[in-house]
């Protein structure tokens, strides 16, 4: 990290001068990020925190302080389990959750993650949502293991077992009736997201 | 009976096909007339937001809008999935909160002939419904055979009670509902202080090492406690615990062994149904040892009339493809 001497005027022109106001429009509803007090409630309140690059709240602070492509490619947002603890806590009731779902879509759109295995997880489960209307857990578990976890198949291959001998997995997709419905759909939105 | 419109969601009809077919055998006791959404669509999960944000709230847009059409005076949406009920009561939230991600939504929906006014459907999960409108003395009259001496540790996980839109439970952290439930169902029910804690979510597909860590911390406490088995309302808490903590006793070299099954299958039970048709059986950490201690025996495995009716005759053989017709240009490009 680079240590900033005395304080230079900011540059207008550096597009990360506003990148918290970047963060908090791209998430859904209102997001709050802006009302944040470095409390550290979030971070203390996380499951998951021990395995985090950054505690939320330093993510935050690193937000505010235009440190985008750092934020970016923090693995916090991905090694959040979306449990909420840190949500119906923060004093600020900032949607912390919901930040992270954002910093998540936009490291993907600047190719800032470091690993792909989370990515990848989620671009195929969201293609076999797009091609079929269903979640398709066959068809992504096997692609996933093969790819990202190949030293598991032996450890994981009884469960995939039992789970189709139980019944509760299907080999074959589902899909919906009006999945060219739903297609055009998701291709508006996707227009009106800048993602097309 | 009462009216509501229901969002079964993915899981329903595949991991956790267990939680479908006990809720639907005690629909009728319970006074409760579900009718499915037509057509319905994947909710998301916690994937899409995490790639694009109009897309993902689109696609739970699309639930809704077939929902509100179907309506017909119902208000209620019920969703027995945590994952769904969220997804479903975020995007009506927040498409409330934020007129531009309402109007974004709707502009999609309109490609495909829909549309949704926020606000007009209620959001509601099965528990709440069963504790709200239903009523734990309905549901005490229909108990015929109370689960006495199952000592049980009730299992939310996180995101049916939080964030918690309409307020609707006891407590964020440590909500009594599901206890309350499980007593009047006679069982011994254990004061469970992890009841709200994540089971790993997608971590046990991307980032084993975290997820094992958190199942690891369940699994423990529930067998601290003493518990026969976790008692849950959610396919993925399920699904976690259930299938994957044989991979997490290897990960941490224990030797746990804590079944975990719906609560719909406890109700079913109390309610004096056949174990047969309450899924039983479809769980991999086998819950037929805790069940038998009080005097039920569950199948092994469940094998549906569907499937016994279908089976081959020996004389067919495996299913399998048909064999490959091999030409000699194959092999000319397999050397």
């Amino acid at each position: 990290m680079t240590t900033h001497t005395a304080a230079s005027p900011p540059d207008p022109n550096n597009p990360n001068l506003r990148f918290l106001e970047e963060v908090s429009l791209a998430t859904a509803g209102v997001s709050r990020l802006e009302m944040c007090i470095q409390c550290g409630t979030c971070g203390g309140s996380c499951p998951s925190a021990a395995d985090m690059d950054h505690t939320p709240r330093m993510l935050f602070a690193m937000i505010r302080a235009g440190m985008r492509e750092e934020a970016l490619r923090s693995n916090t947002p991905w090694i959040c389990v979306s449990c909420y603890h840190c949500v119906v806590r923060c004093p600020q009731d900032v949607h912390i959750a919901d930040v992270m779902y954002t910093l998540k879509s936009m490291a993907i759109r600047a190719k800032l993650y470091r690993e792909s295995t989370a990515p990848d997880f989620a671009r195929t489960f969201v293609d076999n949502i797009e091609s079929y209307g269903r979640s398709y857990e066959f068809g992504l578990a096997t692609r996933h293991y093969l790819k990202h976890f190949p030293l598991r198949m032996p450890g994981i291959a009884p469960m995939g077992l039992g789970m189709l001998t139980k019944g509760r997995m299907d080999i074959k997709p589902r899909r919906i009736k009006g999945i060219g419905q739903l297609k055009t759909i998701l291709a508006r939105a996707k227009e009106l997201e800048g993602v097309a | 009976m009462t009216r509501y419109l229901y969002y079964p969601g993915c899981s329903m009809e595949s991991n956790a096909k267990a939680y479908h077919e006990s809720l639907l055998a005690v629909c009728e006791p319970l006074g409760l007339d579900l009718e499915e959404i037509r057509d319905w669509n994947c909710c998301g999960a916690t994937e899409y937001v995490g790639i694009s944000l109009t897309p993902a709230y689109a696609l739970i847009g699309r639930n809704l809008a077939l929902a509100a059409q179907q309506a017909n005076g119902a208000r209620t949406v019920l969703a027995p999935c945590s994952a769904c009920y969220l997804n479903l009561a975020k995007a009506d939230h927040y498409m409330q909160e934020s007129p531009r991600l309402n109007e974004r939504v709707n502009i999609a929906l309109a490609a495909g002939g829909l549309q949704y006014r926020p606000g007009s459907l209620q959001i509601r999960h099965l528990l709440d419904v069963i504790i709200h409108d239903i009523g734990l003395e309905a549901v005490k009259s229909n108990v015929v055979r109370p689960l006495k001496g199952l000592r049980v540790a009730p299992y939310l996980g996180c995101m049916v009670p939080r964030p918690d839109y309409e307020k609707r439970w006891s407590d964020h952290e440590h909500p009594n509902e599901l206890d309350r439930l499980l007593k009047a169902l006679g069982a011994e029910v254990i004061d469970f202080p992890l009841k709200t804690h994540c089971c790993g979510g997608h971590m046990t597909h991307i980032g084993p090492s975290t997820a094992f860590e958190l199942i690891r911390r369940l699994v423990q406490a529930a067998d601290h406690y003493k518990a026969d088995m976790m008692v849950t309302l959610c396919p993925m808490c399920q699904m976690n615990i259930d299938g994957f903590q044989a991979e997490m006793n290897r990960h941490f070299h224990t030797n746990y062994h804590m079944p975990i099954i719906f609560f719909t299958q406890l109700i079913g039970l109390a309610f004096g149904k056949d174990p047969n048709v309450l899924g039983f059986g479809r769980e991999l950490t086998d819950a037929r040892a805790a069940l038998s201690k009080i005097g039920f025996q569950v199948p092994e495995v469940v094998e549906r009339a569907e499937t016994r009716a279908a089976r081959r005759s020996k004389k067919e053989g495996l299913p399998m493809p048909p064999p490959l017709q091999r030409v000699p240009e194959d092999e000319e490009a397999d050397k």
